[in-house]
């Protein structure tokens, strides 16, 4: 059974995909038919990915010998080929957390979209989502990964133009989309240069070549061109600007995509090809700099935000830069450990989210909210969970992973990225945990109505939770079932740093803490509002997102279209003149040469007359030298 | 005194002469003829200038031969089918435009 599914998993893929095609052109009229097909190709991906994760651990040896098989999919003198399935621990771990983190949200998306228009479109792009971002974690091959690289980018415009009678959304998914293609040009290049250099994209292939490349300048290039993808897909500083704004889809969207799944591709790219980036230091160092200059500089945005999906966004840019921090200096273990503790608590917040804005009907400012916790108590709990996991409070998910993130920081030396790290720790507690002080407690506001989600609702945040409560201990240093299976070069058993455990408490314990004092115990605000208006500059700087996007329109506006302004000129005057140009030429030709036909044919038998005559006079005399002139006879 | 000796035969050169003339003002005739009719007339009258050469050399050059001869009886044929198709062309024009000045003939064109 577990080895009919290793060798079949490329039926996980095909389910989602079928179920996309099958409501596409039959079901789309029957919606409880829709979400069934849809969910129920999901969850027999859940337990197929079950039965391959079962496999993957029966199997260790996976870790250094994957599982590939594959078709030849394409095939010309020179160049094939070969798409198909990978399975090591890396992608069976991918397979089982977006099968399960997806089933979860589009069991929830039932009651979250009740009563939407588009149901049934809205379940078959999930669909299509889910069977391109399962084909993304199992690709054997790079093309083939790009290929559902490029579906995901598209399911996720479809998705946050969801609601596209909203201009807004309609703009975030045009932003969303161009953003990421700004990486994805780089990715494009950097696929090109090693189909060139090494002549195949195959990753089992690329892992034995790109070790022994001896090119080294020439493979920085490929590597940072390569990067630019994550760093558009995961949305890294200075390509980030996408996803906050990718919140004007419908929330399951923002949890299943722009949280769990599809914007942690980047990472799980990055992943893949780790032993490209190792064989660059000076690559892997950019990485860790932007994952961890993103850290820090999302989560102080996020402090700031009004809006409860855009601190959750922020929130999500700078845990991505974590998971960049963990790969760049080298240990794919925290890197991907905090991708999957992540993958729990930030679905589980984002459907919190969720539930709050159906019940508040989308009104989303933190500040207008205050005692939920009353009305709606399972979204509250959970979502505490979520906020305990993400600010790292032992034992839930996000201590582990988090405190392997700092800890291999510093174990390789990194201490400047280890402050960093260490301060964004305390951050992310502090703005989470106002978030949940401001929404949850406090006082409630007389012009909310709100009451508790239904069950299809609150069951998967209860699943979330738990797994967010109990997800990171499958890699402590006294369990480490994580670190044996997914690692990168030889597996050293962790050891308990307990000075850093106990440093990773109280940072958590510290933001959270001064959240409390801030947001909650002070019951008018009073402190805050005073530390705003005393540094109200640097809250500006913040609350605008350090004028980010200001700073794109202003270039687009004055280079961009000045460029274009400049080439629109040359457009006109110089290739619009040439080609005006010929076509006068050929008319004032034609102008000139119609006196010729007169239409009256005695005109035309007179030149006729005149031509022969010249030819016979040619004739006489030059002799037989102008016999050509009449086909060669005399 | 002597009266100058005149030849009187009649030799190839006198044909060619007199199919020269013929045919000189045949294409005159053609080219300078406003009366439609009348340029088809022309024009058998350059046929004839034509047809007197062939017969004529057929009669000095190749005499056991009558290639030159059936030739031209050909020729008159295809005149008269030639004349039959011109004659109608012109009545025909002649019916939509009342006229058969060649000067009023200059529509074909742009």
């Amino acid at each position: 059974m577990v080895d009919y599914f290793m060798y079949h998993a490329w039926l996980i893929p095909l389910l989602p995909a079928l179920a996309f095609g099958c409501i596409t052109l039959l079901t789309k009229q029957w919606k409880w038919l829709s979400a069934t097909l849809s969910v129920g190709a999901m969850v027999s991906g859940f337990v197929m990915a079950s039965f391959v994760m079962a496999g993957v651990l029966q199997h260790p040896e996976l870790a250094e010998h994957p599982l590939v098989y594959t078709l030849t999919w394409l095939s010309m003198p020179g160049f094939t080929v070969n798409a198909g399935i990978q399975l090591d621990p890396l992608s069976a771990m991918m397979l089982f957390m977006v099968t399960l983190v997806a089933s979860l949200i589009q069991i929830y998306s039932i009651g979250y979209m009740q009563g939407e228009k588009g149901f049934s479109v809205f379940f078959s792009y999930m669909s299509l989502f889910g069977a391109s971002m399962l084909l993304l974690v199992s690709s054997a091959n790079l093309l083939e990964l790009f290929v559902a690289w490029e579906g995901v980018g598209v399911c996720s415009y479809l998705l946050i133009g969801f609601y596209n009678h909203k201009i807004s959304a309609r703009e975030a998914a045009k932003k969303a989309f161009i953003t990421t293609r700004i990486g994805d040009t780089g990715l494009l290049l950097g696929l090109l240069a090693l189909q060139l250099i090494f002549g195949t994209l195959s990753i089992s292939e690329l892992a034995q070549k790109i070790p022994q490349y001896q090119n080294i300048p020439l493979l920085i290039t490929v590597a940072v061109l390569f990067f630019l993808g994550p760093i558009g897909k995961s949305g890294q500083f200075p390509l980030h600007v996408w996803l906050p704004d990718a919140m004007e889809g419908p929330t399951p969207v923002s949890a299943l995509i722009h949280a769990a799944t599809m914007v942690v591709a980047g990472v799980y790219l990055v992943g893949r090809v780790l032993f490209m980036f190792a064989t660059v230091p000076p690559v892997m160092e950019l990485v860790a700099w932007v994952g961890g200059f993103t850290a820090i500089f999302a989560a102080s945005i996020a402090i700031t935000q009004r809006d409860m999906k855009r601190i959750l966004a922020y929130s999500t840019v700078s845990q991505i830069g974590y998971m960049m921090l963990g790969l760049g200096v080298g240990s794919l273990t925290s890197g991907f450990f905090h991708l999957w503790t992540h993958a729990f608590f930030k679905a589980l917040m984002f459907l919190g989210a969720g539930s709050v804005l159906l019940a508040l009907h989308h009104k989303g400012d933190v500040w207008q909210m205050g005692g939920l916790i009353k009305k709606m108590p399972v979204t509250a709990i959970t979502f505490m969970a979520g906020g305990l996991a993400i600010a790292g409070i032992p034992p839930f998910a996000g201590f582990w992973s988090k405190g392997d993130i700092l800890d291999a920081t510093l174990a390789t030396g990194h201490v400047a990225l280890f402050v960093i790290g260490a301060f964004t720790a305390f951050l992310t507690a502090f703005y989470i945990w106002r978030l949940i002080f401001l929404a949850f407690f406090g006082p409630e506001n007389p012009e909310n109505h709100p009451q508790e989600s239904p069950a299809v609702m609150t069951v998967p945040l209860v699943i979330l939770a738990a797994l967010a409560t109990v997800g990171g201990l499958v890699g402590t240093p006294w369990w480490d079932l994580w670190g044996r299976f997914i690692h990168f070069g030889a597996y050293e058993a962790p050891v308990a740093n307990w000075p850093l455990m106990i440093g990773d408490f109280l940072l958590g314990a510290i933001g959270i803490f001064a959240a409390y004092m801030f947001y909650c115990r002070d019951r008018e605000k009073v402190q805050i509002r005073e530390l705003q208006r005393r540094f109200s500059g640097l809250y500006n700087l913040l609350y605008h997102k350090y004028y980010v996007d200001e700073i794109y329109m202003w270039f687009n506006h004055t280079m961009v279209d000045g460029v274009a302004r400049l080439m629109y000129l040359f457009d006109i005057y110089v290739v619009d003149g040439i080609v005006n140009g010929l076509g006068a030429t050929a008319i004032a030709a034609g102008a000139g040469l119609r006196v010729f036909q007169t239409g009256r044919l005695q005109n035309y038998a007179l030149v006729f007359f005149l031509g022969v005559l010249a030819v016979a006079v040619l004739l006489a005399f030059t002799g037989p030298q102008a016999a050509w002139l009449v086909g060669g006879v005399r | 005194m002597p009266v100058p000796a005149i030849n009187l035969t009649v030799g190839p050169t006198n044909f060619v002469l007199l199919s020269a003339v013929l045919f000189a003002i045949g294409l005159f005739g053609a080219l300078t003829r406003k009366n439609a009719i009348a340029v088809l007339m022309c024009i058998e009258l350059m046929l004839n200038a034509v047809n007197l050469n062939l017969v004529a050399f057929s009669r000095f050059v190749t005499p056991q031969l009558f290639t030159g001869q059936i030739f031209t009886i050909f020729v008159i044929t295809v005149a008269a089918a030639e004349v039959g198709v011109g004659l109608a062309i012109i009545i025909n024009i002649y019916r939509h435009r009342l006229s058969v000045d060649l000067d009023d003939f200059d529509w074909l064109k742009w």
